[in-house]
């Protein structure tokens, strides 16, 4: 039988990726381009048994779903950009604290209240370092509405797996657009529940590492007691400033994410043409669906061009763009910001080959063409 | 059919042009099995301010989501005709308003007329309609999905009270868009 199709909108196919993941919790504050999350999930938490709620504010909408995914449930917030400046104090804490929820900020420009109904992708380098302190970060960037959909499962797979805030970002193009998608069935799409912990109520201690660089999440009120700070913790939750307790707690919350096992698990590219290409066009989300145009048209023209996709944004693709950067006479970053992914290609790229960027924060999406110039000034 | 097939509908904020995109995707997506594409771009205002609407189809994946060289465009006010009509391909259509908009764009395409917020509300009896009477007649002039897919689609859209009103409009527009390239 053929699947289920529909014609949807990015943010509903995010609220739809969501329900199928599990998520029972909804708490935000609305913001264009983002709003329809919120609509969406507000209609369809009810009909599953779950909780939406609309907060004061967006630091009050993140505290509601910290509180919720401490009391069991898989939880979710959508914004945008200046709602994510907002939020950024308590997703330290959901960082610290090891509360898995998921994040969604459908991009739009900025800073400040800057173009609301126009896209942008001004926020990457927020999601790596919004929030103060040394801390790992995990950020997808879908570029279609099938792939909102599941990346919005795997977001909250990896939350939970990883008991850490995890953020999804696309833009108010993809977000806004709409396109057919075929519902997966249950049970087809990967869906991953946190670990229980094994120890009695009155053993429970929420950050013992010593099984694995994750420990197991219990919840309020489920009879384990335990203590949940934003201070540096010992194992048993509670503040400690002792030197070794503190450096190792830290250590672990970036290994947890950043050793070899993990990133092998959380990285996902997508690789188009690039075999033998010259040109290696580094791009995600929205401007990655003009990077594959003009690597097609290009492609017509002789020129060598092929498309390297990250899924996952960070942790950032360092194996595979230093690949690249060895293998390419350039690597192009087509953003719609005025530079920030491409630091980082070239802080990996070191110098092997020319790197070089494709901007645009006029509300209007990079085009194919603009892309396509740059590529042939640069070869 | 070339294999990427654009279309552009633009109007006032609130002229229900981003729903005639809509149901255009869904009738060319969900009806007729193509890929397909609907996106839009708009200003703060809620009502009023031009608006527009594009959908692609395509017998390919497609991947740059906006308009490249418009194929049809459809423009409901001055305005949306003065900002939209714009980037139309050579031998391409432009389908006016003929009664709100009064300069023509200047290009290599051909433009037709239509009083189509007059339709609505002189031979439907609601202006409510017009966005799926200018449907209808794009349909009929680009044959871009089939008639019965297009109406099938506005059927699915629209609550049962109004499905009447909306296959009376969306029949007119076909046959006055039939009649304007034969």
């Amino acid at each position: 039988m053929a699947k289920k199709s529909a014609l949807v909108q990015g943010n509903q196919a995010c609220a739809q990726g969501a329900i199928y993941a599990g998520c029972k919790f909804f708490g935000g504050y609305p913001i264009t381009p983002s709003t329809e999350v919120a609509e969406e999930m507000s209609a369809m938490l009810p009909k599953v048994g779950g909780k939406f709620i609309q907060m004061e504010d967006e630091i009050g909408a993140i505290a509601s779903v910290i509180g919720a995914s401490l009391a069991g449930a898989k939880a979710l917030t959508a914004t945008s950009g200046p709602g994510f400046s907002l939020k950024q104090e308590l997703i330290g804490y959901a960082c610290i604290a090891e509360v898995p929820c998921v994040i969604i900020n459908v991009m739009r420009g900025g800073p400040s209240t800057g173009m609301p109904t126009g896209p942008g992708q001004s926020d990457v380098m927020q999601a790596r370092w919004g929030t103060h302190g040394d801390h790992a970060a995990i950020a997808l960037v879908p570029q279609s509405i099938q792939e909102i959909f599941t990346e919005t499962v795997r977001a909250f797979n990896l939350a939970e797996k990883y008991r850490m805030p995890v953020q999804v970002l696309f833009d108010e193009i993809v977000g806004h657009m709409r396109e057919r998608i075929e519902y997966p069935e249950p049970g087809e799409l990967e869906v991953i529940d946190r670990e229980a912990p094994t120890a009695a109520p009155g053993e429970y201690k929420p950050y013992d590492a010593s099984k694995g660089l994750v420990p197991p999440l219990a919840a309020f009120g489920a009879g384990h007691k335990f203590h949940v700070t934003g201070l540096n913790k010992a194992e048993d939750g509670f503040p400690t400033t002792k030197a070794e307790l503190v450096a190792a707690e830290e250590v672990r919350q970036i290994q947890k994410v950043e050793c070899e096992e993990a990133r092998a698990d959380i990285e996902s590219n997508e690789e188009y043409m690039l075999e033998d290409a010259d040109v290696v066009l580094w791009a995600y989300g929205s401007s990655a669906r003009s990077a594959r145009y003009a690597v097609n048209e290009l492609r017509k023209e002789g020129i060598k061009a092929g498309l390297f996709r990250p899924i996952t944004l960070w942790p950032f693709p360092v194996k595979r763009t230093a690949e690249l950067a060895e293998q390419a006479k350039a690597i192009i970053v087509p953003e719609m910001n005025l530079g920030q992914m491409i630091y980082e290609v070239e802080r990996v790229a070191q110098n092997k080959c020319i790197i070089d960027g494709v901007h645009r924060v006029d509300g209007d999406p990079l085009n194919p063409g603009q892309i396509m110039d740059k590529v042939k000034e640069v070869i | 059919m070339a294999q990427r097939y654009e279309i552009r509908f633009s109007g006032a904020g609130g002229q229900g042009l981003i729903t005639a995109g809509i149901i255009l995707a869904e009738a060319a997506a969900i009806i007729e099995g193509k890929d397909a594409l609907q996106s839009q771009s708009y200003g703060p205002e809620a009502r009023g301010g031009a608006s527009k609407s594009e959908v692609i189809i395509s017998d390919a994946p497609i991947d740059y989501p906006k308009a490249t060289i418009v194929d049809a465009c459809l423009a409901m006010t001055q305005e949306a005709a003065d900002k939209y009509a714009k980037g139309i391909k050579k031998g391409g259509l432009l389908l006016l308003d003929a009664d709100f908009v009064k300069t023509a764009p200047e290009g290599d395409f051909i433009i037709y007329r239509l009083p189509i917020m007059r339709m609505a509300k002189e031979d439907i009896g609601r202006e409510i309609v017009a966005n799926v009477i200018a449907l209808g007649a794009v349909i009929g002039m680009t044959d871009v999905v089939s008639k019965d897919a297009g109406e099938e689609a506005v059927m699915r859209r629209v609550p049962p009270a109004f499905k009447e009103l909306n296959q009376k409009a969306y029949n007119l527009g076909f046959e006055k868009g039939k009649e304007l390239i034969n």
